[in-house]
């Protein structure tokens, strides 16, 4: 609808603009995300993970540390995934683990992230000795070696599910923080900041609320490879013995079952795989997100 | 006579008296801008004309003291806006005065406006900001200021995002948001530039009909004289960092008086011809903008001045020659208007 109606009017035409239904934003990142076929499939398997860790425990009753058969017996009817040296059942472990692994990697991530994008955005928006003084910090962070500084944390606290989660979280946030100033550095010079300023924003809602949103498509993208790390760590950590010892989780089930490898491939095959397959879905959905959500890879 | 400063004109709305900027350049301090002095009555509109890089912008971003710093800054001068000294406000201050009792539109829309939000959602958020009202009468007056820009079908438009939309409607848009409080001093930088000439058109209207309706003075900064003789009451002519040349419209258009006034006037486009019909050749001022790092001592039009004369080598002041005419130019002082 229009307000401009002359007198004299075309009666084949109407000067009316076409109310054609214009494809929303979201709409259209949500469309081209699914025409991304292993994007999609990564996100329905993702789907099933959180099912699994959700509803496992439930749907498959079973203790996990309790000893169901004899030791190191192999897949078969009585245990689907064979057991390992304590005679524990492999698959049982590993709907158990979902849950642990799951809710490690998130909140890891979530505070990495958080840690990650408040230096970032501080260090890019402000500049000058803030910036210099953040990056300095982060750079101290960079050089130390992630794992080695996350066992240190862990073996001087204690081994309990939230140091582990904040040990993964302090030693990895650099480069998440790195790419929020890169992100604020370029998108601070841009008109809309300055017309944001010109009509009497403060900087704490141009960070939030103006820049932050502009430079959140490589950071989803950043979270979404930052999971998938976290669950290699966790697992790392949980390899080395360095995680709470009442949660099983799939890390720790290879950690423990590495002796017997040769003798009973199931016992670090089977969770294996698992994790081979969650960070693998979330790498999938990464790449699909960036596809969707970058302007310059849309109608490939 | 020589003037001191402008004197305090209580009849004006804004009073900027000797404004200097520096900025750092390879640790060396550079003169964007050199004691500007000018006044804004209420209701009026002042035209900045100059070349790129004359310092337009810059008064334009040292009025609402953003000046980007570092390298930049104020070096000297006072900004009087209702009386209230601008420079002497705290951060909190200069926050609330911004938007509310000066804004500003920008050169380029199509950069202007925040991408990832719908346009409802950036004026529903900047009237939010100002006023303590819920967000649905927010969104009735977003919708009226949409209407009062001419958008046409505003209660559809405020549901769509930037990238939807025209140069023009955008532009609409920023002025939109200037607007959100009824600013009584209005800067457009170049609001037309990026667009056509029809929709320049429309948007001067525009300007017009909310400067009549509110009373509000405009600082309009461009480099289109076109622009300027359209739009403005008064005209200030910049030049490397200096107020050259200051009168009414009628006086710069009619009787320009410094050299460089004159050559901007001359290479105006026109559709004249010569008795054979042709298109005379395009008079122009020759060379270009000085180097601002590498100042020559004197005039700084000397170099492209065809009038120069050896008292050109000593930088001439600016001559007042009453009611907010002045120039700075030694061809007053010998009498040559």
């Amino acid at each position: 609808m229009t307000d401009i109606k002359s007198k004299d009017q075309n009666p084949f035409f109407s000067l009316e603009e076409i109310d054609s239904e214009r494809e929303v934003k979201w709409r259209e990142t949500l469309r081209l995300f699914c025409a991304n076929r292993p994007a999609l499939f990564g996100f329905l398997f993702i789907i099933v993970f959180i099912f699994v860790g959700i509803f496992g425990s439930i749907l498959v009753p079973a203790d996990p540390f309790e000893m169901v058969a004899v030791p190191l017996t192999s897949p078969g009817v009585g245990t689907l995934f064979g057991s390992d040296y304590l005679g524990r059942d492999v698959f049982v472990g590993i709907v158990h683990g979902t849950k642990a692994t799951m809710i490690i990697a998130t909140t890891a991530t979530l505070v990495t992230v958080f840690i990650g994008i408040t230096v970032g955005a501080l260090a890019g928006y402000y500049g000058g000795i803030i910036d210099n003084i953040l990056m300095r910090i982060t750079e101290f962070f960079q050089v130390l070696p992630p794992l080695v500084f996350a066992m240190v944390i862990v073996a001087v606290f204690s081994s309990d599910i939230l140091v582990v989660i904040l040990a993964i979280a302090v030693t990895t946030w650099t480069t998440e923080a790195r790419l929020t100033r890169a992100e604020f550095l370029k998108i601070k010079e841009q008109d809309y900041v300055t017309a944001s300023r010109a009509i009497g924003d403060r900087d704490r809602r141009i960070i939030a609320r103006i820049i932050l949103p502009n430079a959140m498509p490589p950071i989803i993208i950043a979270i979404t490879l930052r999971v998938g790390i976290t669950i290699i760590y966790e697992a790392a950590l949980s390899f080395l013995g360095l995680t709470d010892p009442d949660i099983i989780t799939w890390g720790k089930m290879i950690g423990q079952s590495r002796d017997y490898f040769f003798d009973a491939w199931w016992t670090v095959t089977f969770p294996g795989v698992a994790i081979l397959l969650i960070v693998l879905c979330i790498a999938l959905i990464g790449d699909g997100l960036n596809d969707a959500l970058n302007p310059k890879l849309r109608g490939r | 006579m020589i003037s001191e400063a402008t004197e305090f004109d209580p009849n004006n709305i804004l009073t900027v008296k000797d404004l200097s900027v520096d900025f750092d350049v390879k640790g060396q301090s550079i003169n964007i801008l050199s004691k500007v002095n000018f006044g804004l009555k209420r209701g009026e509109t002042v035209g900045i004309i100059g070349e790129s890089g004359c310092g337009k912008s810059m008064t334009a971003l040292a009025l609402l003291r953003m000046v980007p710093s570092p390298p930049g800054k104020i070096s000297n001068g006072e900004i009087f806006l209702n009386k209230k000294d601008i420079m002497s406000l705290s951060k909190r201050e200069i926050n609330r005065v911004r938007g509310r009792e000066i804004s500003m539109i920008f050169q380029e829309p199509m950069t202007a406006l925040n991408p990832v939000y719908s346009i409802g959602n950036q004026l529903v958020e900047t009237i939010q900001q100002h006023k303590p009202i819920d967000r649905a009468s927010a969104m009735e007056e977003a919708i009226e200021l949409l209407r009062s820009v001419q958008i046409p079908a505003p209660e559809k438009r405020i549901s769509e995002y930037p990238y939807q939309l025209s140069g023009g409607m955008r532009q609409r848009i920023m002025i939109a948001m200037a607007l959100v409080c009824n600013p009584q001093v209005l800067i457009a930088d170049e609001p037309t530039t990026a667009l056509d000439v029809t929709v320049q058109a429309q948007i001067f209207d525009l300007l017009k009909k909310i400067q009549n309706k509110n009373k509000t003075s405009i600082i309009l900064i461009t480099h289109d004289f076109g622009a300027v003789s359209e739009m403005a009451d008064r005209v200030i002519v910049m030049y490397a960092g200096f107020k050259i040349e200051e009168g009414t419209l009628e006086e710069i258009r009619n009787s320009p008086i410094h050299p460089y006034t004159k050559g901007l006037l001359g290479s105006m486009l026109e559709l004249k011809t010569d008795s054979a019909g042709f298109r005379e050749r395009l008079p122009e001022i020759r060379g270009s903008v000085p180097d601002l790092l590498n100042r020559q001592a004197g005039c700084p039009f000397g170099p492209r001045c065809e009038s120069a004369t050896t008292r050109c080598l000593q930088m001439p002041p600016t001559f007042d020659l009453g009611d907010n005419r002045s120039v700075m130019c030694w061809l007053v002082e010998n009498g040559e208007n």
